[in-house]
């Protein structure tokens, strides 16, 4: 007792005297601060971590600073003149056969000179102390990133203090919020101080939080704002503060939903279309059904797994263009294997549809054999590049992720580019004409062979598009065809032979219903209603949504 | 049915179901004795074979390529499953009365869809009944509003992929990824015995012998003739007064219960049953036995089924990286090589040497010879 007595008066002496001997008159520890620091010298580890908690809650940066030295074990004391003092360790030496330390004062960080280590006792840091010490400073760099240059820190910080919502934090983050310029961060700062005010605040306070909460849509919230609608402690206006709120977060929460659904609906549409795109027009130019289109895609992704490696190794700088440059080669790398395909094996079969099927689908097994000799059975890792990693923030509660946006693009870029293809170019113009009467087509000097097997390759560089899209958003493995390639015959079965716009409407469709169903009846269940729901579907409409109106009996 | 393929029928008949078990119960040292491993695989393989049978029906006669029939396979060797499963009965390594997946899965009480399954004449009854319904109402739908040639191949796919999905789901009660297995006795004989495996690989060769005469008592009637005729003209039929989409049910239901039944005598002596049996790949595979043994002739899905499989056995223990490239280049060539599957490549030989023969014998006597009905799609 009286050791710790000579201590704590050893340490007030030697701070009122760091005070004196500076005329910018460095703060006094308050009492509570200056017994902390005593316990945090002696041996007793509740004390310790008790202490611990008395200097964190001061808020004060400096203490703080002392707090990190203190977790990475370098702060000390010494005897001096009888007393003992703590003092933080610098850049260790050594002198002759002396180990030396620069030191400095604990708060201040003064320097005190260089002693050798011999003189000084380590205060030690062991794991509880270490545990205890860090949420302060998390706390401390949360706060500083509130001043990060880059708004998505900036925001995430203002989230997470809003989640601890610790009172002290109040004052910073108001801080924040009066500099602040971007729509984003201003929301989330305006939220972590509504939640900040509904834990610590006075029942007024708390009633504004809550009705502010309520008009930012503030769905991390809802818990707290639970907890106070049904706690009979609180005064009615809280309560009823609280209830609305809660009301008008639950309103928006379900148009939030809403609106994601519908987006990732038109986000699996897109892949279904990029996907059917080539399907469909490969079907209705020959009847054949590409079996080994998944495989295409699969090696368009690989394709893309290549570029990117080689982006790695010989230019690391310019690794994010990788991407734009790996769109085209898994286009012509799809397109090359189809046009191998086409000439080698399935011109041989026009007008047996039945036996294309199985023919790709040979072809299909090996391809898919071969990539998992080649590159392994094991997915391969395909990293985004930087510009489509992230997402745009569109309403509170709901952010598009940038590679979903970019596939939607992608796929209306790419029906675009079809419906350009065919309508407005003379290539276009033979494959329509060969589509509708191969035979008259042939006799007037259409090349139905070069048709068939440029529109072919074509259909193949899409699926190899489509691949190198879905690098994005999925795992790439030797079997990513087989994950998607029912579902795009689906789409190609409902759309019905021939019209574009069927394609593009049964993509639309069935991605839409199975976002829609999803949450419903879950992935596999959803699945099955599909496939009911098309099966009904055909019987109302035998040939797909659109079919091709004409004199012959088969279509 | 000619005299000659009843003769051929016969002796391959006595060799399968006589044969081949008498050899099993040979010495070990004999010669000619047959391992109780290998005659199980001839069972397993005359399974695959019954089912060939209903599909070469389908496909070879019809024209309707089923890309789905792994389901039907899987409906009926999941129904003989759970008989097995519920005959276990608490000799389980739980020692529940439940199946032992239910234990795991905590599920208390027996689902009540199990519960007929105690019984084995209601097991035999399924096995038949719930591929044949289950195809009848599929087939209905789908024949009825026309969807024909790759869409209907498409959408059996689909239906693959679909009944793969559920029954690899553990809330459909059916023992999810893991499927039916750890079978003890089938109707109170115990399954680790050779004698029983002895009796069942009869029993399934005298089924598969059965399916062939039932499949061509099909093919010679008027109604296979109307057959053959969808397959190659089915608007012409339409034209000519028939209804195409009856013809093609009936065929269609015929050869899910004929899958069916190959399913139930597959699990049983494979002694397993798992979702994939069901899926998108096995189904499409068995689309291959036929192709390669050679369509429209019923005896090539059956030699397809068997040789197909017994290179399967021994390339997936040998080689197993190449098991999927040469099922892929067998695809390929039996669509583009031998569009009529071996036994037709075969014939072919067969016709070319006797007419070098002929020819030399009486060259005057030598006429080409024209080959009708061959499977056009």
């Amino acid at each position: 007792m009286i050791s710790r007595l000579t201590v704590l008066l050893s340490l007030v002496a030697w701070l009122a005297a760091g005070a004196a001997s500076h005329a910018a008159a460095a703060p006094t520890p308050s009492p509570k601060v200056a017994a902390a620091l005593t316990d945090l010298t002696g041996d007793d580890a509740d004390k310790r971590e008790a202490a611990v908690t008395v200097i964190g809650q001061t808020r004060d940066p400096k203490w703080i600073q002392f707090l990190s030295a203190l977790r990475d074990g370098s702060v000390y004391t010494r005897a001096r003149s009888g007393k003992t003092e703590l003092v933080v360790g610098g850049t260790k030496a050594t002198k002759g056969d002396q180990d030396v330390i620069d030191i400095a004062s604990a708060y201040e960080r003064e320097p005190l000179g260089t002693v050798p280590l011999t003189d000084l006792k380590e205060v030690p840091a062991d794991r509880r102390l270490r545990l205890t010490i860090k949420p302060f400073l998390d706390a401390d760099e949360t706060q500083a990133q509130l001043a990060d240059p880059d708004p998505n820190v900036r925001r995430g910080a203002a989230v997470k203090l809003g989640n601890q919502a610790v009172a002290t934090a109040a004052p910073v983050v108001e801080e924040a919020l009066k500099k602040e310029s971007d729509r984003w961060v201003r929301h989330a700062l305006a939220e972590a101080l509504a939640l900040i005010q509904l834990a610590n605040g006075t029942p007024a306070q708390r009633a504004a939080a809550a009705r502010s909460l309520g008009d930012l849509h503030s769905e991390s919230a809802m818990p707290s704002l639970q907890r106070l609608a049904a706690d009979t402690a609180a005064s009615p206006a809280e309560r009823a503060a609280a209830v609305m709120a809660i009301r008008g977060i639950e309103r928006w929460g379900l148009l939030t939903r809403t609106v994601e659904t519908l987006f990732q609906g038109a986000s699996l549409a897109s892949i279904l279309l990029l996907m059917a795109l080539g399907l469909a027009v490969v079907f209705g130019l020959m009847g054949v059904i590409n079996m080994a289109h998944g495989e295409l895609m699969a090696l368009g992704a690989y394709s893309t797994f290549v570029v990117q490696n080689w982006f790695r190794a010989a230019w690391p700088s310019h690794f994010d263009s990788y991407f734009l440059v790996a769109l085209p080669v898994s286009f012509l790398v799809a397109a090359a294997v189809g046009l191998v395909l086409e000439r080698g094996v399935i011109r041989f079969l026009y007008g047996r549809p039945l036996e294309t099927l199985l023919l790709t689908w040979g072809a299909s097994l090996i391809i898919q054999q071969g990539l998992r000799l080649w590159f392994g059975a094991a997915n391969v890792d395909v990293s985004s590049p930087s510009w489509l990693s992230g997402g745009v923030p569109v309403m509170v509660g709901l952010t598009l992720p940038y590679n979903r946006v970019f596939i939607i693009g992608l796929a209306t870029a790419a029906v675009a580019a079809m419906y350009w293809l065919l309508f407005r170019t003379n290539a276009g113009l033979r494959i329509r004409a060969v589509t509708q009467n191969r035979a008259m087509s042939s006799c007037l000097g259409v090349r139905a062979g070069v048709v068939d097997a440029t529109t072919f390759a074509f259909g193949a560089g899409l699926a190899g598009l489509a691949g190198c899209a879905l690098t994005q958003i999925g795992n790439v493995g030797p079997s990513l065809g087989q994950n998607y390639i029912v579902d795009s015959f689906m789409v190609v079965v409902t759309g019905g032979v021939g019209k574009l716009a069927g394609t593009i409407l049964a993509s639309a469709g069935l991605g839409g219903l199975t976002k829609g169903i999803e949450p419903a009846l879950g992935a596999v269940f959803g699945k099955v209603a599909i496939l009911v729901g098309v099966i009904l579907f055909l019987q109302r409409r035998p040939a797909g949504l659109f079919a091709t109106r004409g004199r012959n009996a088969e279509a | 049915m000619p005299k000659r393929e009843v003769v051929a029928l016969g002796i391959a008949a006595i060799v399968v179901a006589v044969v081949l078990p008498l050899c099993n119960l040979l010495p070990a040292g004999s010669p000619l004795a047959i391992s109780n491993f290998t005659l199980n695989l001839f069972g397993k393989f005359l399974t695959y074979a019954i089912l060939a049978l209903g599909l070469d029906l389908l496909w070879g006669y019809a024209g309707v390529l089923s890309l789905g029939h792994g389901v039907f396979f899987g409906l009926g060797a999941y129904a003989m499953g759970m008989h097995l499963m519920l005959e276990i009965g608490s000799k389980s390594v739980y020692q529940s009365s439940l199946p032992d997946f239910m234990v795991w899965n905590q599920v208390k009480i027996l689902p009540l869809f199990w519960w007929p399954f105690h019984s084995a004449a209601f097991t035999l009854l399924a096995i038949v009944l719930v591929p044949a319904l289950f195809g009848f109402a599929f087939g209905y739908l789908a024949f009825r509003s026309r969807i024909r040639g790759v869409y209907f191949s498409i959408i059996t796919q689909a239906l693959a992929l679909s009944a793969w999905l559920v029954f690899n789901r553990n809330e459909m009660n059916l023992g999810g990824t893991n499927g039916l297995a750890d079978f003890k006795t089938i109707f109170g004989f115990p399954l680790s015995q050779p004698a029983t495996q002895r009796g069942l690989y009869v029993v399934t060769a005298l089924v598969l012998i059965a399916g062939y005469v039932l499949c061509r008592w099909i093919t010679a009637t008027r109604a296979g003739k109307v057959l053959v005729a969808i397959r190659d003209s089915e608007t012409r039929v339409l034209f000519s007064g028939y209804s195409p989409a009856a013809y093609k049910l009936f065929v269609f239901v015929v050869s899910a219960v004929l899958a069916g039944v190959a399913g139930a005598l597959y699990a049983p002596q494979v002694g397993i049953i798992t979702p994939a049996k069901i899926g998108v790949l096995p189904s499409i595979e068995m689309v291959v036995w036929v192709a390669a043994g050679g369509r429209g002739t019923l005896y090539g899905a059956v030699l397809g089924a068997f040789g197909v499989n017994w290179i399967q056995s021994w390339l997936t223990t040998s080689y197993p990286d190449l098991w999927l490239l040469f099922l892929g280049g067998l695809f390929m060539g039996a669509v583009l090589f031998f569009p009529d599957g071996v036994v037709g490549a075969l014939g072919r030989l067969g016709a070319r040497a006797r007419r070098i023969v002929s020819r030399r014998a009486d060259p005057a006597a030598a006429t080409p010879s024209v080959s009708l009905g061959r499977p056009t799609s």
